[in-house]
């Protein structure tokens, strides 16, 4: 272990003697990508590490995913900014790997490539009536009202319904939930998009249905944001107090699981303080358990519109230890609303040359080093690819988690470099940077670097004091830009 | 009863954690700590003199060092610190003195010991998670909150005795605890939901 621990301790310092530094590429900003860079900066000092996003603004679901309404979980970006400030460190955003350069071409440019690029599509149903009007993925809502560049025209309609229906009943599901049923007043001073304040300012909808197909135990929330949406002022909770009960597998499901024991106790308390008079007008969450969605129903008078789901009534059924599924009794019910948003999880996308799982929607690896096919066989490697967050372990978790991820990741790097896998590709110098740019600048990318999203930065924090707001949001590609280049 | 049994498996765990990696104690020793360390742990302090951060990390480095040499020489001011061990991933063990009043998370940035402290000690994380590594510190401390337990639930490698270092506060009373950082071992499943209680 000793010998192990000096021979780390020669590599490490090899590079910050070299002329030739270990170049790294990681593609993708989010929590991810910026782990693995502090992580590999730690690890190998001296080495220049490069962080690509394909938007003009760093930080991934930081910035477009966490609720607006969630500042305190946003503080992460001020670690990991004081990363990109480090000297080993550049951020390089509007690059888009695929389109702006290939995979092939950075597996050339540098030593190292990590993929941390995440999920940016949505799992799909597969069931008829999916690509009616009116039915969204959770994600584009999110991206809608956190101001996503790509996801300001969603322009969902919350004004010819009542009703929204979300199926699922994870984190995302709640946070829609949330965004839908909060009182307009408390989002007015987050930094959320103002054309959806607005939107939601002059929403009509009253009743949020969010349909699991199973039951409370298995709820996959959290119980900070469960917590979060039953406190929320004025607002009806209904939850079936049929639903609640419980079998001896359920038991055995919660003496293992301590999150899903406190969601049940929380779920089982707001039941008992559920609703005693429905008033008129107070808007009302119901969460709706084993049931799964069989189709979407379609309007009468709107041709090609959403007016509902078909609910299937599920049972659970068990198919191992602690392990529950959903099956169909084939008893079903509708459900009307004018609006569905899907919330049954991210999907990433793969580029050209990079294999990919694709029912488990994945890159194939082994403590993120990226194999060669889906056989599983480790010893089939891409030399000098690793992955790392929801491209590598599936789109689940919390920012947290990819503290852990990356770790993983950079130690596989360092044992690879150790173990003269990359040596042979390490000892000969790369161009890294300097070639990057000089192939964007032939075909005229313009590359936004930190201090450039800095200008971005500085320019939202400006219109947001404007607003009593941390910051206000540039929600299109020329305005961020624009402001990039100020 | 099951408590009990259940911190002992936790209490093991740190320990063995510990003896086991001691061999890495010299891995630990020749690593030279990138200078962001030292920013962080100012930056959290001091968030808007970040622009600065260059010229003033060396300065506030100097001062840490003195600062601590103090408290762990004199003799009065050893009144208003207390003594806390930090056990590191590697299993390496650090002494440090905390100032009465400061949270576990701002002392470990102070000392330079590597502590996660994503959301800074706003109870939206829980990357600042450690091990009491013994019952009897671990029930003299108050009983986590609502906000605090639902943020146990997600963090990695939960034990009986987990806490969040924000929420650990220097006291009289807590004077020699004994704080384990949970390592992430390899066979382990990464993601936060995965984790289950022993």
């Amino acid at each position: 272990m000793a010998i192990f621990g000096s021979r780390r301790f020669l590599s490490r310092s090899f590079w910050s003697l070299s002329p030739h530094p270990l170049r790294v590429c990681i593609v993708g900003s989010g929590p991810a990508g910026f782990y693995t860079a502090e992580k590999m900066l730690k690890a190998h000092q001296g080495s220049q590490v490069d962080i690509i996003d394909r938007l003009p603004t760093p930080y991934g679901l930081v910035r477009s995913g966490v609720a607006p309404d969630h500042p305190e979980t946003k503080n992460v970006i001020n670690q990991v900014s004081r990363v990109a400030q480090n000297g080993g460190c550049s951020f390089l955003g509007n690059i888009a790997l695929g389109s702006s350069v290939s995979l092939a071409e950075l597996r050339e440019l540098y030593h190292v490539v990590v993929l941390a690029y995440g999920a940016e599509s949505d799992r799909v149903l597969g069931i008829p009536g999916e690509d009616l009007k009116g039915v969204h993925s959770a994600r584009e809502f999110v991206w809608w009202y956190n101001g996503h560049p790509d996801g300001r025209n969603l322009n969902p309609d919350l004004k010819s319904t009542d009703t929204a229906v979300i199926l699922g009943q994870g984190n995302v599901a709640l946070d829609v939930a949330r965004i839908l049923l909060r009182p307009t007043s408390e989002l007015a001073t987050t930094d959320i998009a103002s054309y959806a304040l607005t939107a939601l300012e002059q929403s009509f909808i009253r009743k949020v249905y969010m349909v699991g197909r199973r039951g409370p135990v298995q709820a996959a929330c959290t119980a900070k944001e469960l917590r979060e949406v039953l406190g929320i002022k004025d607002l009806c909770i209904h939850i079936k107090e049929a639903d609640l009960k419980i079998t001896p597998t359920d038991v055995e499901e919660m003496k293992n699981s301590r999150i899903h024991r406190r969601i049940y106790d929380l779920l089982s308390k707001a039941a008992v303080a559920g609703p005693s008079e429905p008033s008129s007008g107070r808007r009302e969450l119901h969460f709706v358990f084993y049931r799964q969605p069989a189709r979407f129903l379609e309007s009468f008078d709107k041709m090609g519109y959403v007016s509902g789901v078909h609910l299937e009534k599920t049972a659970l059924k068990g198919t191992g230890p602690g392990k529950q599924i959903a099956v169909g009794t084939g008893q079903s019910e509708d459900l009307s609303c004018g609006i569905v948003l899907k919330s049954i999880g991210y999907k990433s996308v793969p580029v050209d040359g990079l294999p990919f799982d694709n029912p488990k929607g994945v890159v194939p690896n082994i403590k993120g080093r990226v194999l060669s096919d889906n056989s599983g066989d480790p010893t089939l490697l891409e030399n000098g690819l690793y992955v790392c967050g929801w491209l590598k372990r599936g789109p689940t978790g919390i920012i947290g988690t990819n503290l852990y991820c990356a770790e993983e990741t950079v130690a596989s790097v360092s044992e690879d470099l150790e173990h003269g896998v990359l040596a042979s590709t390490a000892s000969l110098p790369k161009p890294g940077r300097d070639g990057l740019l000089q192939i964007l600048d032939n075909r005229n990318v313009r590359v936004v670097q930190f201090s450039a999203w800095e200008r971005i930065d500085e320019e939202e924090k400006r219109l947001g004091s404007l607003r009593n707001k941390p910051r206000e949001k540039l929600t299109t590609w020329e305005e961020l830009l624009k402001a990039a280049s100020e | 009863m099951l408590i009990s049994k259940l911190s002992r498996v936790g209490f093991l765990i740190a320990k063995e954690l510990s003896r086991g990696q001691y061999t890495y104690m010299s891995r630990t020793r020749f690593r030279q700590m990138p200078c962001g360390r030292y920013q962080r742990s100012l930056l959290e302090l001091l968030p808007e003199t970040r622009a600065f951060q260059g010229a003033i990390f060396q300065k506030h480095r100097d001062f840490s060092t003195s600062a601590s040499n103090n408290a762990s020489e004199g003799g009065d001011e050893q009144k208003e610190t207390i003594s806390v061990t930090f056990v590191s991933k590697d299993g390496e063990e650090i002494p440090i003195r905390v100032p009465m009043g400061m949270s576990m998370l701002e002392a470990a940035h102070e000392n330079d010991i590597e502590l996660e402290g994503a959301c800074e000690g706003s109870l939206a994380c829980s990357t600042c998670h450690v091990i009491v590594m013994d019952m009897e510190y671990y029930n003299k401390l108050e009983d986590p909150i609502d906000e605090e337990n639902d943020m146990l639930d997600l963090a990695f490698g939960l034990t009986e005795t987990s806490r969040l270092g924000c929420q650990i506060i220097a006291s009289p009373e807590l004077d020699g605890i004994r704080l384990a950082i949970p390592a992430a071992t390899r066979n382990v499943a990464i993601d936060g939901y995965v984790a289950k209680p022993h």
